[in-house]
């Protein structure tokens, strides 16, 4: 079990590494540029790569902050078990949903 | 330095004490192992601590010498003492019997645990095992074997002081250098237990027991090196 989380943990922050670097570079490119909230979407809308790339970031994202936060809660507040992997499950979950939708509805916008 | 005084404060009790100060005069190239002995026979006889080798072999002689675990027969007074005060504590992380003497069992058990422990299998081996000196296994088990277990960095570690189910760096070095002991038939156990919770997996690589692991290991590194021995063990199980 720890092994299989150590592995998507490290394959997980390596997607990470590349999304949040684009991530990045487009907000500030988009700020240097002076583009509106009407441009963006203008170029996100129906831009698969778009929906490709954030679907991709939310995915990695899901997976790789609850592995983190199950060490947190363990070392700090000794949750253990059923309970601490029950809710970071739901955590996960939560993560996914919020975040596919987002990136859904600036795809669709 | 020699004829200065010296000035030595000892924690004595168990977990409930106090410190006490003793005075004394420094002598050439003493160690804090016999500034302690020269104490409990001139000042203080009921004084609690343990030595057997003095030369850095036995591991028993651990302690916690201004706020640092050392080996105290080889630790020179002159290399630590800070203003020409010593104090000395029990080893951290584990718990204490009397003065400066802890109780190693959990220490001991841990290593159990990891599997540190030789696994020859139920049939012996027909042949030698041949090992190449310079294999990278061989070269693994050399950078790991000479542990003297003295739990210095057991009593380094931060994670083994807020996780006690943290096997610590002493029980995972081991494991490592069994790991690659190509001899050894318990490897699908060990990398089990070392991923277990509790295991690698726990370490949050700070390295005190590398930089104070007084015979120059670095259980880090054997750290790292059952994070991927165990990664690879789980992607070869499930593909
Ligand atoms: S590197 Fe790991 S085992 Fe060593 S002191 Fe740090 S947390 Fe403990
Ligand atoms: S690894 Fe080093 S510090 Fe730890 S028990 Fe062995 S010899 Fe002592
Ligand atoms: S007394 Fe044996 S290592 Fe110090």
């Amino acid at each position: 079990m720890n092994s299989a989380l150590f592995i998507a943990q490290r394959m997980t922050a390596v997607i990470l590494a590349f999304a949040v670097a684009i991530h990045l570079v487009t907000i500030i490119y988009a700020a240097q540029h002076g583009l509106t909230a009407g441009h963006i979407l203008q170029r996100t809308h129906g831009n698969l790569a778009f929906l490709a790339l954030y679907s991709t970031f939310v995915i990695a994202a899901a997976i790789h902050g609850p592995i983190g936060l199950r060490n947190i809660l363990r070392e700090w507040l000794g949750w253990w078990g059923h309970r601490i992997d029950a809710s970071l499950f739901a955590f996960a979950l939560m993560l996914l949903a919020l975040g596919l939708r987002a990136a859904y509805g600036v795809f669709v916008a | 330095m020699t004829g200065t005084e010296l000035t030595v404060r000892i924690w004595r009790g168990q977990e409930d004490g106090e410190f006490q100060t003793y005075r004394l005069a420094t002598r050439a190239a003493q160690t804090v192992l016999d500034v302690v002995t020269e104490i409990q026979r001139g000042q203080e006889p009921d004084l609690a601590y343990r030595y057997a080798c003095r030369v850095g072999m036995c591991g028993s002689c651990a302690m916690t010498v201004n706020g640092a675990p050392r080996w105290t027969c080889r630790t020179r007074v002159s290399a630590v003492a800070r203003k020409g005060i010593l104090k000395l504590q029990p080893l951290r992380n584990l718990p204490v019997v009397k003065d400066l003497v802890v109780d190693m069992t959990t220490f001991f058990v841990k290593w159990q645990k990891a599997k540190g422990v030789f696994e020859p299998g139920s049939v012996p081996l027909a042949d030698f095992a041949i090992v190449k000196p310079n294999s990278a296994e061989r070269r693994a088990v050399d950078a790991g074997v000479e542990c003297i277990g003295c739990g210095i960095c057991y009593s380094a570690c931060d994670v083994v002081a807020w996780d006690r189910d943290y096997l610590g760096p002493a029980a995972l070095n081991r494991a490592w250098t069994l790991v690659n002991d190509v001899r050894d038939r318990g490897q699908t156990e060990r990398l089990a237990a070392v991923a277990a919770v509790g295991g690698c997996h726990s370490c949050h690589t700070h390295m005190s027991c590398t930089r104070l692991c007084p015979k120059n290991l670095a259980p880090t590194y054997a750290i790292g090196g059952l994070k991927r021995a165990s990664a690879r063990a789980a992607l070869k199980v499930t593909t």
